[in-house]
């Protein structure tokens, strides 16, 4: 299954444009040095310069190198990324597969408590909590980002556990004696695995827009190195009515693109899980018309 | 015969509806009967009959409303299933009445291969094997029921329906069971593959000495197999007996009824006022909601009396078998369905 | 009416399967139908009966496509007809019943609703004059006119079907097709589900082609019958004649698999093996692996379809053989030119 897995992977162009933006991504989150000389926090050059071979995206109203941020801060966002993203997705697998299997009270009471963190309007609650832990750092972020973000999944997945919940092979497992933690994580989980992949993809790129709108406002640690943070000094410095157009656009771009990488794969794990989803090139029209034959009939 | 089983006025319900407007559903309404060792019986029946709530309460999916379940060990001492408390009780009575399942292509995990389900079971109710062992006993399971040791490896959309079933039989004798419980096991095959899983039961029940209790709809493989018939309808018995002489002389006229409709090929066409006779009978067994006493095939029976009407009839002794069915229990003979 | 000539229906290569030969589901398939009569089409499962069904009803999607062959109705050949011209002849003149009615029944719109919008797709626009139609197909069979209103998972399973056939019969076609609308239901049901056809056959005029896997249940009520295996018609003829004499060692086997309820109890063993698979090009007959009367030649040459005294069959033990072997030699049969089929 590993190797159709991958095969499939690779026909989809939507998965290897995805994968391969993704990886350029991770690379330079691992190794931020071999692509940027300059320390990207130093404020050692002259301010708001324009692009040029010393500079590749000019410097910020504090006399850093653009491009030396837009290449440190891909670390952060991504630990944001990946670690928020896991980490809802884990929990609302948890509570959503075992409010859908265990049923009854259970259901009922883990389904009021996923309603209940669902309803909190997200936005004003990510201002309220950051504002009382501001300049805590990543963690922090990546904790109100969980807490926030799994209830939406939890529903999603107990939907589908639900409809998993009457195939026979599970009435098999109980009859055979297993216990219920088995069954929840090794005979239910692996079944969603396609929506377990989809909701980590959506989760990770709803978290990045997330933290750096958060960062974006100043919620976040100004000092850190971050796209959010490059906004928000973007911002602070007035750089688009100023016409420093670089200062804002970069980290712009740098989020949309790793967006994009998300949702391209998330459309390629659709067609994976979901055959029907496939683009089909139906044969051409001209071949099928030109050999109609007749025959007699075979008369009974 | 050694009795293996025993259920004694078994009884379950099912609440439906919402608070405001429910009912209660009666899905098995005192159910009596018993299997003994080497034997296949067939509980026949269409569906809405009980007849699968009947395997799910002898499998403890849940308890049934009232009534006992008896289960008698190798001891022979008998113990309820109620009784059944610590998980080794319970564990090992899974291993001894295991369930096959009708749909072959729910009843395997569709992610791992089809040796997962027999691995587990071994794991889980004869822990004293090592993994080299559970492997081996794995390959004999499937050896019995037909399938070559490759087949371990493959995954289950790698097979075909009929060995997809064949494998869901492996996963009960792994457990070196004594009774098995098959739920509908051939129903969603081709007629044509039947045959091959009906001989397997029949192997199963010479060669290893299994009991099964064959849950269908059709009389017809019922006979093929079966050493004994019981018939149910809308959650009761109608009637019981060795299989021969159940459809040479059916006493209930719902058995009647059942075994006029089944389409025998060999047989000439029926005749077209047959088939208007035919036409007129619905097929429809009642969804039985909150029933008032008396009989429940009464208003399908063409030779029901007033006293069906308001007396439940009981399951009596008739013949070398039994049946529920005052027009029967009063010595005419019922030729109600030809 | 109907003619289905030379049939051939293949699913494009996916690729994955098979190293990206297409599989060809429906292989070379004739059948013809004459006004009022009942043909059943038998099958196991993956023999391309239900394929056969959809590409007669224009119903194929990608990856199946018509490859050759044509069907001709009323004159017109559906496989090359224009989307309009199809849908003004679809349920007026052609329906199609199929398999399970709570997959082709729209759960979350009223069975009146549904036979509503059928009526005014075709034209029937006045309330009265739909409400009278719907009221009198669903009396034809036999269910009361109050279930319009009713939603189809508050029908039973019987009750069901019966509204798929009503709403087939809503303009009285010349042709039904179904496909095996009687698997989900029990043995009372499913009897009084053939008897209601029959006579409404009778009634109303129409002709209908019934795809199952269970021989037993046509044997009854079918005119004609129609044994595919592995995409091809294995054999073709009177039902009666089928049954009391049957010439392919397939339809000797498949009649052999049903245990009887009535008569002496013999032990049967069915057809051993499986069907093939049709993504691996095939050599000779593909029946042979399975075949009890098999011949040496029937692994190299593949029969064609010939006629026997009125029934169409395709196996060799029916082929007058050009060179009959000797015991001692194993030699292929010459090949014969005129008709001989394509080795695939």
């Amino acid at each position: 299954m590993k190797r159709t897995l991958w095969r499939a992977l690779a026909r989809s162009p939507k998965a290897t444009a995805g994968a391969i933006l993704l990886a350029v991504f991770i690379v330079l989150a691992l190794f931020p040095g071999l692509f940027a000389r300059d320390n990207p926090t130093a404020e050692a050059y002259p301010r708001n310069l324009g692009p040029s071979a010393a500079h590749l995206f000019g410097t910020t109203g504090l006399g850093q190198d653009v491009f030396a941020q837009a290449v440190y801060g891909t670390r952060q966002v991504l630990e944001i990324a990946f670690g928020a993203g896991l980490a809802s997705t884990l929990i609302a697998a948890l509570i959503g597969v075992a409010a859908a299997y265990l049923g009854g009270f259970w259901d009922g009471a883990l389904s009021l408590f996923t309603d209940v963190v669902l309803v909190i309007p997200l936005f004003p609650l990510l201002i309220v909590i950051a504002a009382y832990v501001h300049n805590s750092g990543t963690g922090v972020l990546i904790a109100v980002l969980t807490f926030t973000g799994w209830s939406y999944t939890a529903r999603q997945l107990r939907s589908q556990a639900l409809s998993v919940r009457s195939r026979d092979f599970l009435a098999a497992a109980r009859v055979r004696g297993e216990r219920a933690a088995y069954i929840i994580a090794v005979e239910i989980l692996p079944t969603m695995i396609s929506l377990l992949v989809a909701a980590f993809l959506t989760n990770a790129l709803y978290d990045v827009l997330f933290a750096s709108s958060l960062q974006f406002i100043g919620l976040g640690d100004p000092n850190s190195v971050s796209w959010g943070t490059m906004l928000y000094w973007a911002e602070n410095n007035e750089a688009l009515q100023a016409g420093y157009y670089l200062q804002a656009i970069v980290p712009g771009a740098a989020i949309a693109l790793l967006g994009a990488a998300f949702a391209l794969l998330n459309y390629a794990f659709d067609e994976i899980g979901n055959p029907a989803l496939r683009p089909v090139r139906a044969p051409r029209a001209g071949r099928r018309l030109a050999s109609l034959r007749t025959r007699r009939p075979v008369n009974a | 015969m050694t009795e293996l089983l025993r259920a004694d006025h078994l009884t379950r319900h099912f609440k439906i509806g919402g608070r405001l407007a429910g009912g209660t559903l009666h899905a098995v309404d005192d159910v009596s009967f018993a299997i003994g060792e080497r034997e296949i019986v067939a509980l026949a029946g269409e569906s809405g009959s009980g007849k699968s709530t009947v395997a799910r309460l002898l499998a403890r999916v849940y308890p049934p409303t009232s009534g006992t379940v008896t289960y008698f060990d190798e001891s022979g001492t008998g113990k309820p299933l109620s009784a059944l408390r610590s998980r080794r009780d319970a564990l090992r009575y899974s291993a001894q009445v295991p369930m096959v399942f009708q749909d072959p292509f729910s009843s395997l995990h569709p992610v791992f291969r089809a040796s997962h389900g027999v691995l587990r079971a071994l794991k889980l109710h004869r822990p004293e094997l090592s993994a080299a062992e559970r492997r081996a006993e794995a390959a004999r399971a499937f050896d019995v029921v037909g399938l070559g040791a490759g087949m371990l490896d493959r995954y289950p959309h790698e097979l075909s329906g009929g060995q997809r079933q064949r494998v869901g039989f492996a996963q009960a004798l792994a457990t070196r069971p004594r009774l098995i419980l098959a739920d509908e096991p051939v129903s969603m095959l081709d007629t044509s593959i039947r045959i091959g899983l009906l001989n397997l039961m029949a192997k199963l029940r010479d060669d290893e000495g299994v009991s099964i209790l064959y849950i269908t709809h059709d009389i017809a493989s019922a006979r093929y197999v079966a050493d004994r018939l019981i018939v149910m309808y809308a959650g009761q018995i109608a009637e019981t007996g060795p299989v021969e002489d159940v459809l040479a002389a059916p006493r209930h006229p719902y058995t009647q009824l059942l075994l006029s409709a089944v389409p025998d090929p060999k047989a000439p066409p029926p005749s077209l006022e047959a088939m208007a006779a035919a036409a007129g009978e619905r097929g429809e067994p009642p969804k039985v909601i909150d029933p008032r006493p008396g009989c429940r095939f009464q208003p399908r029976c063409p030779v029901a009396t007033d006293l069906c009407a308001t007396v439940t009839p009981e399951l009596l002794p008739l013949g070398s078998g039994e049946a529920a069915c005052h027009v029967a229990q009063s010595d005419v003979e019922v030729k109600a369905f030809s | 009416m109907l003619e289905v000539s030379g049939l051939t229906v293949e699913y494009a290569a996916t690729g994955n399967a098979g190293g990206g030969n297409p599989v060809r589901a429906v292989d070379d398939v004739s059948l013809d139908v004459k006004p009022g009569e009942f043909v059943g089409i038998v099958g196991e499962s993956g023999c391309g009966k239900s394929t056969l069904l959809f590409a007669i009803a224009r119903l194929l999607s990608p990856p199946a496509v018509v490859t050759a062959g044509s069907v001709t109705f009323r004159g017109e050949n559906l496989v090359s007809m224009t989307e309009r011209r199809l849908n003004a002849i679809r349920w007026q003149n052609l329906s199609v019943v199929m398999q399970s009615a709570m997959n082709a029944l729209n759960p979350v719109m009223s069975v009146g609703a549904q036979f509503a919008d059928a009526l005014r797709a075709h034209g029937t626009s006045s309330r009265k004059a739909v409400a009278a139609r719907s009221a009198e197909v669903l009396r034809l069979v036999g269910i009361d006119a109050v279930h319009l209103g009713s939603y189809p998972h508050q029908l039973s399973g019987g009750m069901r079907q019966r509204a798929m056939i009503a709403m087939a019969l809503l303009f009285t076609p010349d042709l039904v097709i179904m496909d095996e609308p009687t698997s989900a239901l029990d043995v009372v049901a499913q009897r009084s589900l053939m008897t209601q056809i029959k006579e409404l056959q009778r009634e109303l005029g129409f002709a209908v082609i019934f795809v199952t896997h269970d021989m037993s249940l046509v044997s009854h009520y079918s005119d004609r019958l129609v044994v595919m295996y592995a995409g091809q018609v294995a054999e073709a003829g009177l039902t009666r004649r089928i049954f009391d004499r049957p010439l392919h060692p397939y339809s000797r086997g498949l009649l052999e698999a049903f245990p009887s309820i009535r008569g002496a109890k013999v032990h049967l063993s069915g057809i051993p093996g499986a069907p093939p698979d049709l993504s691996v090009i095939q050599n000779g007959c593909r029946f042979s692996p399975r075949c009890p009367a098999k011949l040496p030649a029937c692994e190299t040459t593949a029969p064609a379809l010939l006629d026997r005294e009125g029934t169409s069959v395709r196996c060799l033990l029916y082929d007058p053989a050009p060179a009959p072997a000797t015991a001692a030699s194993l030699s292929l049969t010459r090949p014969r030119q005129s008709r001989r089929r394509r080795n695939d």
